[in-house]
């Protein structure tokens, strides 16, 4: 890119703020009640990681890889890719996180802290504010409800949740999966940034947050 | 200052139904677009093409964010209507490209529920770096757009020109397009676009100018001037930025002698006004904004001290 410091972040920005939120509006019209689903779901995941049993780790990266495939296809490629050509890679490194997951999942090297230490109590918040409090932000900034971002159907609260269990895993190759979610964050972060969106900081200082509890105490293999 | 022609009899009351029916049917305005706009005075302002002398009117409209509106078939009703209230108002260069997500698919939308207005100036973009791929994405735009050719194509960002210049000039010679141009935004590539004047025999030119960022005026508006070389002017607004910059500021005395009635009119008409410019293409989804700005290409138009003051004002605001 030539003389890229003339650049910025609204450069980039390639739709208005109510394409993009209308954009929402109509993908949960087109998959109602599946927002019924998708939040049964997450608090299934968060039963299952308060648990924290070996059966239970492949449960939660069998559901979180289909949240991940689902937002990849549904979301990414089928309507985001409509008003932003880079949704399409977008979907390829959701479809990615999801197979790295199904991967994680088969191995049998994932479990998940018991609940108890400040990291697993975080890493439990984190799911619970992508699950339950993520999707209210949008209505509480003044946006229509229509347009909520669900966990498991929506990109960025799916990647905070994924972030949150993660605080909580214990896997060698822990890691390889937050690279996905972490970029997404950041990701999203500047688009709303770029749209002024008074909730940008949400996703990325998840990320950082993760990010910083990982640094917490290395993660141990079996 | 440029004088106004002669109000018709029937033209004026055709102005006066219109502005009382506006009146009515006008939804909630922002202070930079306030209810009383400047009614339509004499007839469309129109400005040469220096390669050919057909005319186009001044202002013309762009689809950057605006029409990129995807699948929502409520937004591309809402940029059909836009259209529609462009061509009403007497505008015809429509301008797009491949870069812009799903605006071309809009517009064809757009033109095809109008039932393909005649008064159409087509304007799009190649933007690709490989030049063989140039053709095919022509075609393509081509094909979202549901036109026979375009009027105007103009290599994106200069990106690839020597790729695709080659390309545009022979679709001009084969009847595939009727002008050929570059375009550059926000005073990126200025040497590079200045080559490009002086080697090429190009109609157009696209850069950005408006009342802040005028570095244009420097080399690149003198030079199409000299070349005759037709300027298009993106970012006529600054992608609202300018807008919010007057809007507290009151509307200027020197406005009404520009028969300017909001502060996007003369930002407008501060850019049209300079003689290389052929026209400014601000982008809206809104009707009653693509009314107000059309509408800058009625009535009288500043002479240069007017436009200085008109820069000062701005810069001061």
């Amino acid at each position: 890119m030539s003389e890229w410091w003339t650049y910025r972040l609204s450069s980039f920005l390639l739709f208005s703020p109510r394409t993009y939120y209308r954009l929402f509006e109509l993908y949960n019209a087109a998959i109602w009640p599946g927002q019924l689903a998708a939040l049964a779901l997450g608090l299934v995941i968060f039963a299952l990681l308060r648990r924290g049993s070996g059966k239970a780790s492949r449960a939660v990266a069998g559901l979180i890889a289909l949240c991940w495939l689902w937002t990849g296809i549904a979301f990414h490629a089928s309507r985001y890719a409509t008003i932003n050509f880079a949704a399409v890679y977008f979907a390829w490194a959701f479809g990615l996180e999801a197979a790295l997951w199904i991967w994680m999942g088969l191995r049998g090297g994932l479990t998940f802290d018991r609940p108890g230490g400040f990291r697993s109590r975080a890493g439990l918040a984190m799911v619970l504010f992508a699950v339950a409090l993520q999707p209210l932000s949008g209505p509480l900034l003044g946006r229509s409800w229509k347009s909520a971002e669900i966990f498991g159907l929506a990109p960025d609260p799916t990647a905070v949740a994924t972030l949150g269990i993660l605080v909580l895993a214990r896997a060698r190759h822990r890691w390889l999966l937050m690279v996905v979610p972490t970029i997404w964050c950041l990701v999203t972060g500047a688009t709303l940034l770029a749209m002024k969106a008074p909730d940008a900081f949400v996703a990325p200082l998840a990320a950082a947050f993760s990010v910083g509890l990982s640094f917490r105490r290395p993660a141990e293999g079996r | 200052m440029r004088q106004n022609e002669t109000l018709s009899r029937r033209r004026l009351l055709k102005t006066l139904a219109a502005a009382g029916a506006a009146s009515v049917l006008r939804p909630a305005r922002s202070l930079a677009y306030p209810e009383n706009t400047a009614a339509r005075t004499g007839p469309i302002l129109t400005r040469p093409i220096p390669s050919t002398g057909e005319k186009l009117p001044l202002v013309g409209l762009g689809s950057w964010i605006t029409f990129n509106v995807g699948n929502d078939v409520e937004g591309r009703d809402a940029c059909a209507e836009v259209i529609g209230a462009f061509f009403r108002e007497g505008g015809r260069l429509i301008d797009s490209s491949p870069m812009y997500g799903s605006s071309q698919e809009v517009i064809g939308y757009g033109l095809h529920k109008l039932g393909s207005p005649r008064e159409l100036f087509s304007a799009e973009k190649v933007w690709t770096s490989s030049g063989a791929r140039g053709p095919q994405q022509i075609e393509e735009s081509r094909r979202r757009w549901g036109v026979a050719r375009f009027d105007l194509l103009e290599v994106h960002n200069v990106m690839s020109w020597e790729e695709h210049l080659p390309t545009l000039f022979a679709m001009k010679a084969a009847g595939k397009v009727r002008y050929v141009g570059v375009t550059t935004s926000e005073g990126r590539r200025h040497d590079e676009i200045e080559k490009v004047m002086r080697s090429q025999p190009i109609d157009f030119v696209q850069v950005t100018y408006n009342a802040l960022d005028r570095e244009v005026e420097e080399r690149i508006l003198p030079l199409a001037l000299e070349r005759k070389i037709g300027v298009i002017c993106n970012r006529p607004f600054r992608r609202g930025e300018l807008i919010q910059r007057v809007a507290r500021a009151p509307l200027p005395g020197w406005a009404a002698e520009i028969d300017c009635a909001s502060w996007p009119q003369a930002l407008v008409k501060f850019i049209v006004s300079h003689p290389a410019v052929i026209c400014a293409i601000p982008a809206t989804s809104r009707v009653d904004h693509v009314r107000e700005n059309v509408r800058a290409s009625y009535g009288r138009l500043p002479d240069e001290a007017m436009r200085r003051r008109m820069a000062a004002a701005v810069e001061k605001a």
